[in-house]
């Protein structure tokens, strides 16, 4: 019942954070990232989600990365404290807590793939069903992003406008 | 006890998520460098999104695009398409703010010369 190729996955993806995360040099923890992007993209394509798989390994592994790499070469490269204080103790009680609690609730959640899961059930049958009549697209998440919800989208390219406008006015006075 | 450590083991996918996000977090917090701390915040955001997208499978089905125009649509047979969609958004915007971030620290560094955070902080005084 356990899926194999899904486990070794996120073996490797917990791998590529742990690296992204553990590494020294900056440069080869931002490239770890970008291959930990590269992993998200194959778990999420292996199951099911190809459109979010192709975002993720175009914007994710690559846009991202190239941000991440165009501000170490104008920064530091390097992580230069190695000594490490011990963290406070609010921070050692507080996040076991959180993980235990929410490993407690994984209890509560609807079973992996289960086809009846509530996230399943209430609206969704209805634009699998009726997107073809209403907007004549094959894919459902394209005629759900560009018709149902086509203002929404509209908005997050606001958003990301936005997030342009604002580098370009904090990185104006240096070039 | 025990059912609990069992629910946990049967969604790896769950699990995986707790791992990344409260490690992510952590990094957040606890880190100095300012390039580490965005680094966690994407793994944070990565998490929460692969959590929406674990939502929406389901056994036995394939991708949200229809195999046929005329033939009534079976909905099982179909992944979930709703957290796909909410969550392209989401990474695209995450993106965005990291971007934001990693603007915010170029100007950081030439201004104070460092990226470290307790550096910073003597130089301000």
């Amino acid at each position: 019942m356990i899926f194999s190729y899904e486990i070794i996955l996120l073996l490797l993806l917990l791998i590529t954070a742990a690296g992204a995360i553990m590494v020294k040099d900056l440069m080869s923890s931002v490239l770890l990232l970008g291959s930990y992007s590269f992993f998200l993209a194959l778990v999420w394509a292996w199951t099911g989600a190809v459109d979010v798989a192709f975002v993720e390994a175009v914007v994710g592994a690559g846009l991202a990365t190239v941000l991440f790499l165009l501000t170490l070469f104008r920064t530091a490269p390097k992580d230069t404290r190695l000594r490490r204080p011990l963290p406070s103790l609010i921070t050692l009680i507080v996040f076991p807590l959180v993980g235990v609690l929410l490993l407690y609730a994984a209890s509560d959640l609807p079973g992996y793939g289960d086809p009846n899961s509530p996230a399943s059930v209430h609206v969704s049958p209805t634009y699998l069903e009726q997107s073809y009549q209403d907007s004549h697209t094959l894919n459902v998440v394209t005629s759900v992003l560009m018709d149902y919800r086509s203002l929404d989208t509209m908005v997050e390219t606001v958003v990301i406008f936005a997030s342009g406008i604002a580098c370009a006015l904090l990185l104006r006075r240096h070039g | 006890m025990v059912d609990a450590i069992l629910a946990v083991l049967q969604r790896p996918s769950f699990l995986t998520f707790v791992i990344l996000f409260l490690w992510g977090f952590y990094i957040m917090v606890t880190r100095y460098n300012l390039v580490k701390k965005l680094i966690g915040m994407y793994l944070v955001q990565t998490s929460v999104i692969f959590f929406l997208v674990s939502i929406s499978v389901k056994k036995g089905a394939t991708v949200p695009v229809l195999l046929s125009t005329t033939d009534p649509v079976i909905a099982a047979s179909y992944a979930n398409p709703l957290p796909h969609v909410l969550t392209l958004t989401a990474i695209v915007v995450g993106v965005a703010t990291t971007g934001v971030g990693l603007a915010l620290c170029a100007a950081i560094y030439q201004k104070y010369g460092s990226l470290d955070e307790q550096e910073i902080l003597e130089r301000l005084e």
